[in-house]
């Protein structure tokens, strides 16, 4: 595996460069008991097992992990996390996940990380979520110019509703809340050194 | 009951001196049954889940409470925020719980939708076990000069409901004769899990009580508590509509399914004739938030209530409700 450890530092010793490390540390204790895959109401579309996830996970398989669709699939529910028997926080590691995916902009991933960045996009820009130029955003993104009318009659039913309106996507708004993304970036960054 | 506030003082002084002092006292009586809250409406409800708003601003009036909306909330990051950065997942909330905590006496924080309601109370719950996260989330607040401490509660609409208001205060206020309706109770999940609150997080049975308090009865069914596949439906629509489609087809016998959030509800209301086609069987079914059936059993109306801005009101159902106005007041 090509793991990169760190020499320790005075600011944080066993700083280390592999992204895994702090979700195997998470999860250190997992005794493959299944009683996450036998919770989980999103398995029966998962091509491995949650159980057989985090096998791979504290096995360091890399590669294996991010070729799964098994933690995109993860709907945050919380059912492995109540019921783990050695109360591991595994909604918390499936997002874990989900993070190193949408830090190396994985390919095979790109349908969520596409439209939770967009989202981000927005909130960062505004501080709220403005729900059209978010969607816009997210169809810039995917660039499938047949990506939008699945999303039509839903949309055309919200505006007929007054649920959403036209927005135009736009900057510079004094609600941003830019400084904190940058600060959040900043010290994230910081700590993968 | 509504007394209102009295006051009283009493003065000390030394004999033969000019020392004194005066204490003031203010007793506030009926204070219980006008309970403030601050309130957290999330993103959603300005949009899509503006009836969920609206109809829970009406009924907490109508209950005798006070909400005062947290100024300049922002975002909490939703689902969004945990799948790009674990340190804005927790900032983004904490940067409310900061602002709610600039009041002398801060309320507890209420929170009617599930996702921002558990993004909060995650943030207050694990800057509470970590002070090394606590640092790193105050330097970011830093940025728009705000302190975390941890002071105060945040609490789920359908906690304060069953626990603070209870369903014999409602019992006391209804107006119409609800007998006829069954009703499907959604918890979802972020309400319940991880953190078991006010209800059990396998079998939660918190609204059973407030329905059978309107005269309706509950659609008995372990389905409750299961998931709707939150962004799913957006990201991955086979298995959103998949998990959706057996709660719809668990519903069957029920008038309306009632739902605490507004992606539950959104899932469950917006794509029920896809979902139909799919299955090959009408699950068509009416999706109310809770506070639109509670405020709709004391008397508030359909317009007040905005259910005309819901996606899925049958026209079975509307003709009930129709037979069933103001029975009660008949």
């Amino acid at each position: 595996m090509n793991e990169v450890y760190k020499q320790p530092t005075a600011n944080g010793p066993q700083a280390t460069a592999d992204p895994l490390a702090r979700i195997r540390g998470m999860i250190q204790s997992c005794i493959q008991c299944g009683t996450c895959t036998g919770s989980c109401p999103n398995a029966f579309a998962m091509d491995l097992t949650p159980r057989h996830l985090w096998r791979l996970v504290l096995m360091q398989q890399k590669d294996d992990i991010f070729q799964s669709r098994t933690f995109v699939l993860c709907s945050a529910c919380y059912y492995c996390t109540l019921r783990c028997p050695r109360g591991l926080p595994l909604t918390e590691a499936m997002g874990g996940l989900k993070q190193i995916a949408a830090k190396e902009d994985l390919p095979l991933y790109k349908h969520s990380i596409r439209f939770y960045k967009s989202f981000m996009e927005s909130i960062r820009r505004h501080g709220r979520v403005r729900e059209t130029e978010f969607m816009t955003l997210y169809f810039g993104a995917m660039k499938n110019p047949l990506l939008p009318f699945r999303f039509a009659p839903l949309g055309m039913k919200l505006m007929g509703k007054g649920k959403v309106g036209v927005q135009i996507p736009s900057k510079n708004d004094p609600n941003s809340l830019d400084a904190v993304f940058r600060k959040a970036e900043e010290l994230e960054g910081k700590d993968e050194g | 009951m509504k007394f209102g506030t009295f006051g009283f003082r009493i003065c000390f002084g030394f004999r033969d001196s000019d020392f004194g002092f005066v204490l003031d006292f203010e007793i506030q009586i009926g204070e219980e049954s006008m309970k403030k809250y601050l309130y957290y409406p999330g993103c959603s409800l300005e949009g899509t889940a503006r009836e969920y708003d609206v109809s829970t601003r009406a009924f907490m009036k109508a209950m005798d409470t006070k909400l005062l909306e947290l100024e300049d909330w922002t975002c909490c990051g939703a689902s969004a925020a945990e799948a790009v950065s674990h340190l804005l997942s927790v900032a983004l909330p904490a940067l409310n719980l900061a602002i709610a905590e600039k009041r002398d006496t801060p309320e507890d924080i209420l929170v009617p939708c599930s996702a921002c309601y558990l993004n909060l109370k995650k943030a207050q719950e694990e800057t509470r076990k970590d002070p090394d996260l606590l640092k790193k989330v105050n330097i970011v607040l830093q940025e728009k000069n705000l302190r975390l401490q941890g002071k105060v509660q945040v609490r789920h609409l359908l906690d304060v409901i069953s626990q603070d208001i209870g369903s014999e205060r409602i019992r006391e206020q209804v107006k119409r004769d609800f007998s006829g309706l069954c009703i499907a109770p959604y918890y979802g999940c972020q309400c319940l899990r991880p953190y078991p609150v006010f209800d059990d997080p396998e079998v939660p049975r918190s609204m059973e009580p407030l329905i059978t308090a309107t005269g309706a009865n509950v659609h008995p069914w372990d389905m409750g508590g299961r998931c709707c596949g939150a962004s799913h439906m957006n990201t991955k629509p086979e298995v959103g509509q998949a998990l959706v489609g057996a709660i719809l087809a668990e519903a069957k016998g029920a008038d309306v399914i009632v739902t605490v959030c507004p992606m539950c509800q959104m899932n469950l209301e917006a794509y029920q004739r896809k979902i139909s086609s799919n299955y090959g069987e009408d699950l068509s079914m009416t999706i109310l938030y809770l506070p639109q059936f509670l405020g709709l059993a004391i008397g508030l109306s359909e317009d007040e209530m905005r259910l005309d801005m819901n996606l899925s009101v049958t026209k079975e159902t509307r003709n009930k409700l129709g037979e069933m106005a103001f029975a009660l007041a008949a």
